[in-house]
């Protein structure tokens, strides 16, 4: 019998994992940004010494997956699992960075849902008594995704007002069965939500009901108001996105003003940085979370956050071929300490 | 599709419709009309300079002007400048030859990694083929009429 889930999606761990470590890389855009000082690592090269973006975000990986274990004096050798994914397709710079580091791999796809997605399933499984550590990965790089879904990047075409700047980085977490917090204490999986919309310049509309969606299953499911929380933070739903959410929540009753944000928004300086609706990507969510809000969880300056990454589940393909943008978010309740 | 899904889909799509940001259409405009003005009339100046320099007949001097202005395109491109002129000017710099040199370049750059046959040969033309397709077939058809009437 399914003892820990509670309502129709969300799971309340019994043994709550303890995220003991995290780490993040990110591209010389994003160490201009206003979170700077949250990243380990700021590169001035996003290509990493490597000869190409898919190469580059590989090393990310690797290099961010080494740096959060040597932050807590641990081996490669110590994880039980790797789970984590990126943009590309076959899963290229997780899968080529997996080969390297040599733990067993679970590579998941869920686009820019690709953070909470990790943490969800690594989770469960220290919950489930599988694993005692586990580290999680979501990476993503403007270049690589540019030259995948989008033009060449010398290519002089005007991006739409309402497209997102795809976040070149990547952020790892490191689970544990045991540790001081910050705790992973409820995971809400999404659904695919679809409300039509084909536009692959404007995903934070064709997101933003998947979010809301999410937010709204976990607040029924675990009886949490929003103002239980200190920050519900979305992984990239951007400007108009984030602005479409909150209004379609703020319908629903839910008073989401004071504690709505998005790692989207946050990451980049939109003013100045001109990347009109703000972030995008993998990284976008895991970045933030690693970097940002880990540090102020640790400090205990914030408690309790709702992390729900959203992903835009189409690909070129499913573009050209003139299907709308299907969409889901994963949350996770992540708190500092744990309360009975 | 159920009929409430697509009544929801069309609602949806109208409200965010009334959200998207406008573009600021007046300026981009301008854009376009100076900078594309501006490529024209240096392919004009080099036209009238190889014409009274090297006394070429017109239709010649056409070609060759042509062909400065690809070269052009193709070394902005190759600098890592026309991508930003073609932020500002849209349609002002995507239009004119240079534009065109700009899309069969920018992804052979883009794909040279991949290889000089599946790379660069082969993706060379990802932008610049849908233009070619219905440019020349256009063209054929329109010859055929003017041949006809």
């Amino acid at each position: 019998m399914a003892i820990k889930k509670i309502g129709s999606q969300t799971i309340k761990l019994f043994n709550p994992p303890s995220i003991i470590s995290t780490s993040t890389i990110v591209g010389p855009k994003e160490g201009d940004g206003p979170l700077s000082k949250y990243f380990d690592t700021i590169l001035q090269d996003d290509l990493y010494g490597e000869d190409s973006w898919e190469k580059a975000e590989s090393k990310f990986i690797e290099e961010a997956v080494k740096s959060a274990l040597s932050k807590v004096r641990l081996n490669l050798s110590d994880m039980d699992y790797l789970i984590g994914g990126d943009l590309l397709n076959q899963l290229m710079s997780t899968s080529f960075a997996a080969r390297s580091l040599q733990i067993p791999f679970f590579g998941i796809y869920g686009a820019c849902s690709n953070s909470t997605e990790a943490m969800s399933l690594a989770a469960m499984l220290i919950d489930g008594g599988y694993a005692d550590k586990i580290a999680t990965t979501a990476s993503s790089h403007f270049s690589s995704a540019e030259r995948q879904y989008r033009f060449p990047l010398e290519s002089g075409n005007q991006r739409p007002l309402t497209s997102q700047w795809t976040v070149t980085g990547a952020g790892t977490t490191i689970l544990s069965s045991n540790g001081e917090g910050p705790y992973i204490t409820h995971v809400t999986t999404g659904k695919v939500v679809d409300f039509g919309i084909k536009d692959a310049a404007n995903m934070g509309a064709a997101m933003a009901p998947s979010a809301v969606d999410t937010i709204k299953t976990h607040l029924n499911d675990t009886g949490f108001k929003p103002e239980d929380y200190d920050i519900i933070i979305t992984g990239d739903l951007g400007i108009l996105g984030h602005e479409i959410a909150m209004e379609m929540l703020e319908k629903e009753g839910y008073n989401m003003s004071n504690v709505f944000k998005d790692c989207g928004i946050e990451i980049f300086d939109n003013e100045r940085q001109d990347t009109h609706c703000g972030g995008s990507g993998c990284a976008s969510s895991a970045v933030v979370f690693s970097g940002y809000l880990y540090e102020q969880l640790k400090a205990k300056k914030i408690n309790k956050i709702l992390l729900v990454a959203t992903g835009a589940l189409l690909s070129p393909t499913s573009s050209l071929q003139g299907e709308s943008i299907p969409s889901i978010a994963h949350a996770v309740t992540i708190e500092s300490k744990l309360r009975n | 599709m159920s009929k409430n899904q697509a009544n929801r889909n069309k609602s949806y799509e109208k409200y965010v419709n009334s959200k998207v940001p406008k573009p600021n259409i007046l300026k981009n405009c301008l854009w376009a009309f100076f900078v594309g003005g501006i490529i024209c009339t240096i392919g004009q100046v080099v036209h009238n300079l190889i014409e009274s320099i090297y006394k070429y007949t017109h239709l010649d001097t056409s070609n060759i002007t042509t062909l400065v202005m690809i070269f052009l395109g193709a070394f902005l491109t190759g600098i890592g400048v026309y991508d930003i002129i073609g932020k500002k000017a849209g349609a002002g710099s995507l239009i004119p030859i240079t534009g065109f040199a700009n899309s069969i370049v920018a992804p052979a750059m883009e794909f040279k990694r991949e290889g000089y046959v599946m790379g660069v040969a082969a993706k060379m033309f990802s932008l610049a083929g849908p233009v070619l397709v219905y440019g020349i077939s256009t063209s054929v058809i329109i010859g055929i009429l003017y041949y006809i009437f």
